[in-house]
Formats: structure tokens, C-alpha cells, sequence
């Protein structure tokens, strides 16, 4: 049963992730990775993570596509070819990929199955509760990657909103002459 | 795998008396808004359909039921399709985790039966959340597939007002999240009996009342209605995101609209008001020696406390004009926000000390 989740699941995203590359219509890509969001919550929570998969869908589905879904209609960008058709480029890409992976697979058949079934042993020891469990782990053993994350995050912010709003500062004093004149 | 079988039938029983309730009260709000804001105008509301007008909503169904269903020229038909379907199943799909009544269970076949809640599942809050973050999908992309100025325009202002309010829906629940440590709307609801002074709205560490205010306002701007109807203006977008919506997706957007207002306030009620427990302990069944029926009165209080929240969509929308843009999203930002993170560290401090006194 988990195994056949796990094809479907796989299965839609490897399908949905080359979609968002290769449809032509952007609105439509941004929804084929929507799709994608939900098949990677659907394997986590396979894999009893429940917390990381409403996580996944609450930031990822909820916000940042959101986002990206509202720059694409600003945009409006239609049949834009400029970055399509590139062949070469992608067969370059492609071809020692597929190499790779038939390698991997005619490789690794063997021993797969046994080394999987060994690795599911300690999963299902920890399901009592995962959110507790990875509050737990963030705020002692990774505390201090966990800061520094979020201090990269808070930084590129404010980067974010320097770069963008280049003029607060003339804004602001064209601002002041401009009441000082009033007054 | 007849035991299998019994558990579908009694979930697809459970989901679909979920379901009925909740349309019925759908069609009830439709007709309880219209009286109310009558009533508060100094008007009768509809009284034509049926005695004092309570056949309105069946009028109104049939009415969009019937209506031709028009698709614009210009405009993405499989999105403009799918759009109001992608509205309303994230509006009804957070109902699995509400526990309606009180924690009990009972056994057919040895199988354990939640009468109450369809699914008790551990990130129950959160499941919620993540659903409705979903409904800004249908908005925005309802306007785009529509080809027309105003839908877009619409669209657009709800998604970024959406995105904003949802952070402070989200945020002002952390404090009862803190007080109740679990995600289980049932746990969390089970921590709030005893009376009213246990709710989390007065809970003792940390009375929640600034969370409650927080969650009221922002689940009134998630849900687009007065005075945050932005998205859907009309005296600058004619109808905002469903300008172009006629018949049966016009009855979906509408649909999605109302269940979510029952949605949020169901949350609210099992949140910060208690859920389905009374605001004194115990239950008056179990003191008349009827503890069985106790599940009666408890029901009882979760629907009063859902529907006195409705009935505080209706007062705003009958007393408040609509705000502007750039006021909705300096409130939002600049007021709400800072707020709710004020309280989860309030929260916090007061929990870690209240443990320590121990």
C-alpha cells in the first residue's frame, strides 16, 4: 500500500515539475507546481510528517506561489519564445543525466529493496509526535543554524527592500522640505 | 475488508451530515444577513417569498440554479472553469477537523466511532490554515481567467490582502497553540471545559483577548467581507473578481464566500470561546440526571457561539464603510501585525513562568 502511494506520488511529481518547465502558458506552470506542492505534502505525509506537510502547503502553495502567480499576471507575459526552443542546450543537459540514472538504477536494483526495508525500521518508532519532536530538535541540538537562518532571511529582507525602494531617503527629505515649505 | 467497508460508511456518513449542516446554514446566513441588515436599517428585509419571507434562500438557489451560464469570449475557459471550484472545496474541506460536540466515543463492531469530529488528526489547526490559504487561488485566478480589468484588478487586491491577513490569522493563534500545546482542535477544545473562566479568551497565564481581536478582524479581511470587501468593490470594480460570473460559478464563489464565514468562525469558537463547552462546569443535562443527553446542550453552545460570531459579520457590514487600499494594508501590516507577535511573546513569558511557579 505505502509502496503504491509512493509511485503515485513520485510518480506526479517528477510529471508536474517537468510541466512547470515545458507548458508555454506561465500561469499554467505556476499551477502544474501547485499540483507539485500538494504530491510532496502527500509524501511527507507518507513518511508520518504531517507538521512538514501542512508547512509545505501553508508557505509554499499558500504564499510564495501565490506570490509568484501575482507577478505573472502582472507581467502578462504571453508567447514570449525567446527562452523556448533552446534544443541544444537541453540535450546537453539531458543526455549524461539519463546516462546517469539508467547506470544508478541498473546498479543499485539489487540491493535496493533490503536497504530500504532496513532504513523504514526506526521511522515508524517516531510517530507519536512529529511537531513536538521537531520543535524539540530546531531549539537544542540545531539551534544556532536555525539562528543564523533566520538572521539570513531577516537580512536579505531588508536588502530586498533597499534595493527596491531606492529612494526612501530622497522621499523622505523632498518630504520634510515640503512640509517645512508649508508651514 | 467488511471492516474497511463500515469505516467508509461511517465517515461518508459523518462528511455527508457535516456537509448538509453546513449548506443549511449557508442558506440560513443568506436569509439571516438580509433580515438583520434590514432590521439595523430600520427596513423588513425580503418578505415576499413564502410567510415573513424564510423561503427567500430556496428562491435565490433556484433563481441561480436556472440562470444562463455565460463564459466571456476573451477569457481561459478550463481556468474560468475551474476557479470557483477551486474556491469552494478549500472553504469546505477545513469542516473535517471541527469537533462540533463534546470528545466521545462509541463502538460498532469494535470499530471506535468520533460521533463529532470527522477526523481527529494532530496538525488539525494547521490542516485548516493550509486549506484556506488555498481559497486566494480560486480568487486570483478566477480574475485573470475572466479577461477583464476589473476581475483582475479585483483578483490581485485579494491576493495581496490574502496573503497579508492570513500571517496575522496565523499568528494570533500561536498563543492559544502555546497555552493548549497541541495542534488538535479537539485537545484543544477538551483543555477549555470547566467553565467560562477556562476559555482561552480569559485563560489565567495569558488571557488571549488581544488574539481574539487580532483573529476577528483578520478572519473578517480573509473572508473579503465589509469593511474589507476590497476585492470585490463595486462602486470602482463593478464586482471585483466575479464581475464576469453568471448562474451556477456565480452560486460557487457565493457558496465559498459564506462557508468560509462559517468556517472561520467555527475555528474561533473552538479556539478562544470554549468550543462546545458550556460556560459553567459541567453540563445542567448531567445535573438533571440525564448525562446521555449531554451532548444536546453542548452542540447547543457550540452553535450559539458560532452563530452570535456570524451575526458580528452582519453588524459590521450594517455599521462600517468600506476602508481604502493602502489604509487596509497599513492597518494590516503596521497595527495587526505587531500586535499579535507582541502577544505570543507575552504569551510565552507568562506560560514559562507560570510553569516555573509551579
Amino acid at each position: 500500500m505505502s509502496q503504491l502511494f509512493f509511485g503515485y506520488f513520485a510518480g506526479m511529481i517528477a510529471i508536474t515539475s517537468m510541466m512547470v518547465v515545458a507548458l508555454r502558458n506561465p500561469v499554467y506552470s505556476a499551477l502544474s507546481l501547485l499540483v507539485m506542492f500538494f504530491h510532496v505534502a502527500g509524501l511527507f505525509i507518507t513518511l508520518h510528517a504531517e507538521f512538514l506537510a501542512a508547512v509545505q502547503i501553508i508557505v509554499y502553495a499558500g504564499a510564495i506561489l501565490v506570490l509568484y502567480l501575482f507577478v505573472v499576471m502582472i507581467l502578462n507575459v504571453k508567447q514570449d519564445d525567446r527562452y523556448h526552443s533552446q534544443w541544444r542546450i537541453a540535450g546537453f543537459v539531458c543526455v549524461p543525466l539519463l546516462i546517469e540514472s539508467i547506470v544508478l538504477l541498473s546498479g543499485a536494483g539489487a540491493t535496493d529493496s533490503g536497504s530500504r526495508s532496513l532504513q523504514s525500521g526506526p521511522h515508524d518508532a517516531i510517530v507519536a509526535d512529529n511537531t513536538l519532536a521537531i520543535g524539540k530538535i530546531l531549539y537544542s541540538t540545531y539551534l544556532f543554524p536555525f539562528e543564523v537562518a533566520s538572521l539570513v532571511l531577516l537580512v536579505a529582507m531588508i536588502g530586498a527592500i533597499v534595493l527596491a525602494k531606492r529612494d526612501i531617503g530622497e522621499n523622505d527629505a523632498s518630504h520634510m522640505s515640503q512640509t517645512a515649505v508649508d508651514e | 475488508m467488511t471492516e474497511f467497508g463500515l469505516r467508509l460508511a461511517i465517515s461518508l456518513t459523518q462528511i455527508a451530515a457535516v456537509m448538509g449542516i453546513v449548506v443549511v446554514t449557508v442558506l440560513i446566513l443568506t436569509l439571516a444577513e438580509r433580515k438583520v441588515l434590514g432590521w439595523m436599517q430600520d427596513r423588513m428585509g425580503p418578505m415576499e417569498v413564502g410567510p415573513y419571507g424564510i423561503l427567500q434562500p430556496f428562491a435565490d438557489a433556484i433563481k441561480l440554479f436556472f440562470k444562463e451560464d455565460i463564459i466571456p469570449a476573451g477569457a481561459n475557459k478550463f481556468l474560468f472553469t475551474v476557479a470557483p471550484i477551486l474556491c469552494l472545496i478549500p472553504a469546505f474541506i477545513g469542516f473535517a477537523v471541527i469537533p462540533w460536540g463534546p470528545n466521545q466515543t462509541f463502538e460498532i463492531n469494535g470499530i471506535t466511532v468520533r460521533p463529532f469530529v470527522i477526523s481527529d488528526i494532530n496538525i488539525g489547526i494547521l490542516y485548516i490554515l493550509a486549506f484556506a490559504s488555498l481559497g486566494a487561488y480560486g480568487i486570483i485566478l478566477g480574475g485573470w481567467a475572466s479577461n477583464s480589468k476589473y476581475s483582475l484588478l479585483g483578483g490581485l487586491r485579494s491576493a495581496a490582502q490574502i496573503i497579508s491577513y492570513e500571517l496575522n490569522v496565523g499568528l494570533s493563534i500561536v498563543g492559544v497553540l502555546i497555552l493548549a500545546g497541541s495542534l488538535s482542535l479537539v485537545k484543544i477544545t477538551d483543555a477549555q471545559a470547566g467553565g467560562f473562566w477556562n476559555w482561552y479568551l480569559f485563560a489565567l497565564p495569558a488571557p488571549q483577548i488581544f488574539a481574539f481581536v487580532v483573529y476577528v478582524i483578520s478572519s473578517v479581511a480573509e473572508t473579503n467581507r465589509v469593511p474589507f470587501d476590497l476585492p470585490e468593490a463595486e462602486s470602482e470594480l463593478v464586482a471585483g473578481f466575479f464581475t464576469e460570473y453568471s448562474g451556477l460559478r456565480f452560486a460557487f464563489f457565493f457558496l465559498a464566500e459564506y462557508a468560509n464565514m462559517v468556517l472561520v468562525s467555527c475555528v474561533a469558537a473552538a479556539l478562544f470561546l470554549g468550543g462546545c463547552n458550556a460556560p459553567y462546569p459541567g453540563t445542567i443535562m448531567a445535573l438533571i440526571g440525564l448525562p446521555s443527553l449531554a451532548w444536546v446542550e453542548n452542540t447547543m453552545w457550540f452553535a450559539v457561539k458560532t452563530y452570535s460570531f456570524l451575526f458580528l459579520f452582519f453588524w459590521l457590514r450594517a455599521t462600517l464603510p468600506r476602508l481604502r487600499y493602502d489604509q487596509l494594508m497599513r492597518f494590516g501590516w503596521k497595527v495587526m501585525l505587531p500586535i499579535a507577535l507582541g502577544n505570543i511573546v507575552v504569551t510565552a513569558l507568562a506560560v514559562f513562568f507560570y510553569q516555573q511557579m509551579k
